[in-house]
């Protein structure tokens, strides 16, 4: 089944502001990382998606339902994390799971009891009786995610989750959103400014800049054709660079470097032979993934 | 058995974790009828503090105490001297300005707050539509203001009906009064619900929602003053109309007659407008509901 698939969808406001244009996707369940500039047009398409705002043109659809036509029923099986504070300081996260849990539905004591299973997953134990107000950021995205996740929807909707966070806490939340996509059974559309955090833990990546796709595809194709060998000696780079293209290696240089993609591993004992032939000193071999930063990098710069 | 359980309640979150992983959700899943339902009485406990801190809980509940206070006083002095001291919709009139203070407290409280802290995108994007929401709000703080006067109305009345000497027929008797007093209760805790909601729903600050619900009972009370010194009768009539405590006095006047007024001429006159009053009632009511609506479909979006 497809997770989210949209069909020419564009949204302009006043007629002049556009903030998607045209952007046609498909993506099946997973953790999906949905990346861009801030302004790119990220939190206008969660909008969409649960139907809180009308596309301009186009078709979109949430778990094989179109938001636009029946809000409610895409609301009741997606859980929303906004990007901004959203809690009231004076109330405590038990309290304010548990009622959220009943404005999705839950009867009282199911909410009760969800409500604690949720901030126990995501890390709240004794604290979830205190005030909110008194929380630190970290503990504060905790509940904002235990409230997307109370009433067991079937996805979630992230926006920046780890904003504001130092770096434990962001490789704690990342962890913990990856957790609930692989453990939990729930997919994730997880967004963010940052490339290099949602790569670690998407499946699948969708990368708009003003409103326009740029790219979605699989982590994985993604990445898997584009491995090469960083190959960097002390001295002789040039014999070594002149050895290899004999060897019909196709050999670029980086500065010091000399990449070479890696086909399979033969790749690494002709490197092997040709610096021991030459006997060179070698001061590192190494495989380099390439990340999906520098896929895009190479992108818009073909495109310009 | 209370001991085991008490004692199962208090291990549980001491005791040790267990990760059982997560749970998928098979049971029910209630209707709009019952989240809008939850949602009410949510607010109902919230305009009395209840499940809320005890400073939140000091106002509503020395409103109340008075309230009550002044309705077993009156239903004291009632059975000493045998003579009702206040009717039942008197008795609301009289209480107009402590439930002015009731909305100015309790209405921000209910809405306000939300709009503050921001928690609104997070009703919103659950299945609950937003005109529920502002409905929800809204209903409550009717049955709160309601509670509020329809309560020491009632204690009134069981005072009276357990000294009447005229038996069940002056038991009776006393509940057909008691009747159209818990009904004009009622048009108070509309009219000032409708009114003091869609001001506060307008910020997100407290204080500032508080004064705006008192100005705009308060305020509108000297133009009353001034139209009702004009050299004309029809604009003297008229004058109620231009404050919602007047206006729901003058439907009062219109509708309950002696019982309100009881042979006294009284200061207020609205001579043959009475059902202008009631029209200007209802459009009053219907226009602040229809505005809080509106302004719930743009915030937070």
């Amino acid at each position: 089944m497809t997770l989210i698939a949209t069909q020419s969808l564009t949204k302009t406001y006043g007629g002049r502001v556009t903030a998607l244009a045209d952007l046609t996707v498909a993506v099946e369940p997973g953790i999906i990382g949905l990346v861009g500039a801030n302004g790119a047009g990220k939190s206008t398409l969660i909008k969409i998606l649960l139907g809180l705002i009308a596309p301009t043109s186009g078709q979109v659809s949430v778990l094989g339902i179109d938001p636009t036509a029946d809000p409610a029923a895409v609301r009741s099986r997606v859980g929303y994390m906004p990007e901004h504070d959203c809690l009231p300081p004076d109330l405590s996260a038990a309290e304010l799971v548990t009622h959220l849990g009943r404005m999705s539905g839950l009867p009282r004591t199911a909410a009760r009891e969800r409500a604690s299973e949720a901030l126990r997953h995501v890390g709240l134990y004794e604290e979830r009786y205190r005030p909110v107000g008194g929380y630190s950021t970290g503990m504060k995205q905790r509940v904002k995610l235990a409230q997307a996740l109370v009433h067991d929807p079937d996805l979630l909707l992230l926006d920046e989750p780890t904003n504001g966070l130092d770096p434990a806490g962001r490789d704690a939340m990342l962890a913990l959103v990856h957790r609930i996509g692989t453990e939990f059974g729930i997919s994730v559309l997880v967004c963010s400014h940052l490339l290099g955090e949602v790569e670690r833990i998407c499946d699948t990546l969708i990368a708009i800049d003003g409103g326009r796709l740029l790219r979605a595809d699989n982590i994985s194709a993604m990445t898997s054709a584009t491995d090469v060998l960083a190959v960097e000696v002390s001295e002789g780079t040039e014999e070594l660079a002149a050895r290899l293209a004999e060897l019909k290696l196709p050999v670029a240089r980086d500065g010091r470097l000399l990449l070479v993609p890696l086909a399979d591993d033969d790749t690494y004992d002709l490197i092997l032979g040709a610096v021991a032939e030459l006997d060179l000193p070698l001061h590192r071999l190494d495989q380099r993934r390439h990340r999906v930063a520098e896929l895009f990098a190479t992108r818009e710069l073909t495109h310009a | 058995m209370p001991e085991p359980s008490t004692t199962a309640v208090r291990a549980t979150p001491t005791g040790v974790i267990h990760d059982i992983g997560y749970q998928r959700y098979e049971g029910p899943r209630l209707g709009r009828r019952q989240v809008f339902g939850a949602l009410y009485l949510h607010g109902l406990r919230t305009a009395f503090g209840l499940g809320r801190s005890a400073k939140a809980k000091i106002f509503p509940w020395l409103v109340v105490g008075i309230v009550a206070l002044v309705a077993v006083a009156l239903a004291a002095v009632r059975s000493q001297i045998g003579e009702p001291v206040a009717t039942y919709a008197q008795f609301a009139d009289a209480m107009s300005w402590l439930v002015i203070f009731f909305v100015a407290v309790v209405a921000p409280e209910l809405v306000s707050r939300d709009l503050r802290s921001g928690v609104l995108p997070l009703y919103f994007s659950r299945p609950l539509p937003r005109s529920d929401y502002a409905l929800a709000k809204l209903l409550a703080l009717v049955t709160a203001l309601w509670l509020l006067l329809g309560g020491p109305q009632l204690l009134m009345f069981l005072g009276a009906a357990f000294t009447t000497k005229q038996g069940m027929r002056g038991v009776w008797n006393e509940l057909l009064d008691l009747l159209p007093g818990l009904l004009y209760a009622g048009l108070w805790a509309v009219v000032f619900a409708s009114v003091g909601l869609l001001v506060a729903s307008l910020t997100g600050k407290r204080a500032f929602a508080a004064g705006g619900v008192v100005a705009v009972f308060l305020m509108t009370t000297p133009i009353v003053g001034v139209l009702s010194i004009l050299p004309s009768r029809a604009a003297n009539e008229l004058a109620g109309l231009a404050s919602p405590s007047t206006l729901v006095q003058g439907v009062g006047i219109w509708s309950l007659g002696d019982l309100l007024v009881e042979g006294d001429p009284g200061e207020m006159m609205i001579g043959g407008f009475g059902p202008v009053y009631a029209l200007a009632a209802v459009l009053l009511v219907a226009g602040a509901t229809a505005l809080l609506l509106a302004r719930y479909r743009k915030v937070a979006s």
